[in-house]
């Protein structure tokens, strides 16, 4: 490495002005304005759901009124699922990363890029007006006809999904074209790393499915304010009709959750093995598969809605076929490690963490989709339980790893591994003291949704909301140190994990402007370390073969 | 029949409880050993595997195509014989026999009555015969509800403009709880209610002491069950206001102005809850309760006044 890797002109340092931020089309400029925007919703959400862990520590009223804390759970759920976790891996690592991996210059769009980004933000904001101009309660569903029952609130929020909807839309269509046309020479199919299978998988679902949720949020609105009997019973609706409506976008956007996701463990379970990740195209495909699979599955939300038991039966059937290949992904994921060289730094301890997760989460997902049990579990805390162990346990935890992982080529700055692995143990332990006693209690009986509660379920809430605590003092140590880096953080090398994919071994560490000094001639996979093996020969080499600049 | 429950479910009072469970079981079982064999191997790769060389660069490994398909095949099978299995459990949940006893459940904002076919009605409190098929007609009056006992596991959303049913045949006498669990509104969690399972003998007794023309106070005070959810009568605030005032005391409203207590205030307020809101408090109250007949609307008021 030469001093002018280091001092050379880079993407934060090109222009340093505001202007230059808000109007940039570089992708990984938005990439970064996403990541604080999503940060900032994470910890918003965040700390309501420390408030609904604490109101429920003991029956009746704790800190909060009935009406009170009705509104904090929806306000959570509605700021994590369409203001967090939809955009956070897609929209964060997907622009910052997906372009380096292809070897390209930029996104196929980036206009429309930086158009999705501030669509975003005024969706953001014309959901979150609904807290001024009235109550918005009943979780993030919004079940007619009560949602269309409690003041004009439900019109600011379905307003804004309605919003945030158009930014998924464009980032999906961006990221498609991108991956079709943008490939550098020689990286084939075959050869993208597994990040790029899966937001491509992810963009699919967006593009496909986001508009239903769409039309469905204008129906409502429309019903809401020009009284046409759609879902209101009261006016002629049915109200079954805008659960199928509402769950046929809500399960593919389950996938839009999970599905980036998979694509980081991939990475991480192959860099930190440096090995071929085992079932390589399996794993590519399934992704693919599930995306379009996940449209016939909706129904199993519906069990006991009153849909007849003909389409439940059928739902339920699909849902085991859509199971059977991500279960049969963590097996990839784990036989990847096996004869690897494997190395546990922070960001391998979440991929190793999610195993034990998500894995939790896909197995009581099978008990969910058994239709007699369901009938029992639905809609208690074991739904509450499971789900978390799937976008929580699941993209959130996958989402740090990847944050971890990037960490260095966004900022150039490495953060204390100490303290990172601490806080990687303290979320894995603080998440489940949280989320695994509602397993217990859901099954025992417990409704989700419920401000007050019976005495007998009390020791469960008070192990989740002390787990809580745990998860919490693990996730602000993170904003803590990482933050802590950007000023006192040593300067990362080009390669610190010894990664095969682009962004690691063509560029510099933060990437040039436009990404690459000479367009990056592809010849090999993505995790065929076996083919570059002239990269680990030197003890803490560069692990390198970017093209420096010209000084 | 019955059993009194464990670490993860509840008891099981029901005819078909019991089969849920051991299907339960079964998935829970296998799941545990499933995972328990994938975080073991995981545990196993990660220190077997460990690196120990920096500039080790592994081979890659060969994939057993044989291995690759058993790990599709067998999940596979697996999954089919529970989807089957709890296909089945599910259609006996789904249909009751045809000598059932039926009750007409009307759930609304948020109480719970219930009729039976002799013409009694109950509030908050299902008597029900054991060792009879008992199906459950439901509507609802404004929004989703659903109705849930986990001790006989059933649940089933209640629609409105729209009948659903559920049926279950209780093994034991008992009490056993009633859960609303869609989503209701401000006192969703308080929509709660009780199954008192009682034997033939009883279940008739009990129908014959409700058939009788009541006194008003003593039909007021049943009456009242449902109010109790959002109404205290000892001054305890609750979701709405406590009806504890004397008649003849004047109220304080929320426009500001001040009413009598009195007979009509009362009657008024159940018949057109928005009308006179009491100060401190919003307009919540459904109007559902408009439809109380006469007799029984004179029996809340002779109730609420036998109070002082």
């Amino acid at each position: 490495m030469t001093e002018a890797d280091t001092g050379s002109v880079n993407y934060l340092n090109h222009d340093r002005s505001i202007k230059s931020w808000l109007l940039t089309l570089d992708h990984k400029r938005i990439g970064i304005m996403y990541l604080i925007a999503v940060s900032l919703a994470f910890l918003a959400g965040g700390i309501l759901a420390m408030l609904v862990r604490v109101e429920l520590m003991a029956p009746g009223e704790t800190i909060m009124s009935a009406d009170a804390y009705n509104q904090t759970f929806t306000l959570h759920a509605v700021l994590m699922i369409f203001a967090f976790i939809i955009p956070a891996v897609p929209a964060v690592m997907g622009n910052f990363v997906l372009p380096l991996q292809l070897g390209a210059k930029d996104v196929a769009f980036p206009k429309l890029n930086l158009a999705s980004f501030y669509i975003y933000l005024i969706g953001v904001a014309v959901a979150m007006s609904a807290l001024i101009v009235g109550r918005v309660d009943g979780g993030w569903t919004f079940y007619t006809p009560y949602s269309t029952s409690i003041g004009n609130g439900i019109l600011f929020v379905s307003a804004g999904v309605f919003i945030m909807g158009f930014s998924s839309i464009l980032t999906g269509l961006n990221f498609i074209v991108t991956v079709h046309k943008m490939r550098a020479p020689g990286l084939t199919w075959n050869r993208l790393p597994l990040f790029v299978w899966s937001i491509y998988s992810t963009a699919i679902v967006q593009v496909l499915a986001t508009p239903v949720i769409g039309i469905t949020v204008l129906l409502l609105f429309l019903e809401k304010t020009l009284q046409i009997g759609i879902f209101d019973p009261a006016l002629g609706g049915d109200p079954v009709l805008f659960q199928h409506f509402f769950w046929f976008y809500s399960h593919p956007a389950v996938y839009i959750m999970i599905l980036p996701a998979f694509g980081i463990i991939s990475d991480l379970m192959g860099t930190f093995s440096r090995h071929q990740v085992s079932g390589y195209k399996f794993v590519a495909l399934s992704s693919v598969a599930i995306a379009f699979l996940g449209f016939l599955v909706w129904g199993h939300h519906m069990f006991v809605s009153g849909q007849s038991a003909v389409s439940s039966i059928v739902f339920s059937l699909i849902t085991y076929l859509i199971g059977i290949p991500t279960g049969v992904k963590v097996i990839n994921w784990v036989s990847t490690m096996y004869k690897g060289s494997v190395q546990f730094k922070t960001p391998m301890l979440y991929a190793i963490a999610f195993l034990f997760t998500f894995s939790i989460g896909g197995f009581t997902g099978i008990l969910l989709g058994v239709l007699a049990i369901d009938i029992h579990l639905h809609d208690t805390y074991f739904v509450v339980a499971h789900f978390h162990y799937v976008m929580m346990g699941g993209n959130v935890i996958a989402a740090l790893g990847g944050l971890h992982y990037w960490w260095p080529k966004m900022t150039g700055k490495m953060y204390n591994e100490v303290l990172g692995k601490i806080a990687a143990g303290l979320v894995f332990v603080g998440f489940n003291i949280t989320f695994f006693p509602q397993f217990i209690m859901g099954a025992k009986g417990m409704p989700r949704r419920y401000y007050d509660y019976l005495p007998e379920f009390q020791g469960y809430h008070l192990l989740s909301t002390y787990g809580s605590w745990i998860l919490g003092a693990g996730l602000f140590l993170i904003a803590f140190y990482l933050l802590a880096s950007l000023f006192k953080g040593k300067k990362a090398g080009l390669n610190p994990w010894g990664s095969l994919t682009l962004e690691w071994t063509h560029t510099t560490t933060p990437p040039h402007p436009h990404n690459f000094i000479e367009t990056p001639i592809v010849t090999r996979g993505a995790y065929d370390f076996h083919l570059a093996k002239h990269l680990f020969e030197k003890e803490g080499s560069e692990m390198s073969e970017v093209v420096t600049s010209p000084k | 029949m019955g059993d009194s429950g464990s670490i993860w479910l509840p008891e099981a009072m029901s005819t078909f409880a019991g089969e849920v469970d051991a299907l339960f079981w079964f998935v829970f079982w296998t799941s545990t050993v499933l995972f328990v064999a994938v975080i073991g191997v995981k545990i196993y790769f990660m220190i077997r595997y460990r690196r120990t060389d920096d500039t080790y660069v592994p081979e890659p490994v060969h994939e057993s195509k044989r291995l690759e398909a058993a790990w599709i095949v067998l999940p596979t099978i697996l999954t089919l014989i529970v989807f089957t299995w709890g296909f089945q459990v599910f259609l006996r949940i789904s249909s009751a026999p045809p000598d059932s006893y039926d009750i007409t459940v009307r759930a609304q904002q948020w109480s719970w009555e219930f009729e039976y076919a002799e013409g009694v009605t109950s509030f908050s409190e299902l008597y029900v015969p054991v060792g009879r098929p008992i199906k459950l007609m439901m509507s609802s009056e404004d929004v989703l509800h659903s109705f849930f006992i986990p001790a006989f596991r059933v649940k089933m959303d209640i629609i409105p403009n729209r009948y659903t049913s559920v049926w279950f045949e209780v093994t034991e006498p008992g009490e056993y709880q009633i859960y609303c669990t869609e989503y209701c509104g401000t006192e969703h969690s308080g929509m709660l209610a009780q199954v008192i399972a009682v034997s033939e003998v009883d279940f008739a007794a009990w129908l014959v002491s409700q058939n009788q023309d009541l006194p008003p106070v003593e039909l007021g005070e049943r009456l009242f069950e449902q109010c109790a959810i959002c109404h205290s009568t000892n001054g305890e605030r609750l979701v709405g206001p406590s009806l504890d005032a004397r008649f003849g005391t004047m109220r304080a409203l929320a426009d500001g102005s001040t009413v009598l207590f009195d007979e009509d205030y009362i009657r008024e307020s159940i018949v057109n809850p928005a009308a006179k809101v009491a100060e401190g408090f919003q307009p919540i109250m459904p109007a559902g309760y408009s439809s109380m007949s006469a007799k029984e609307l004179d029996g809340l008021v002779a109730y609420l006044k036998s109070l002082e």
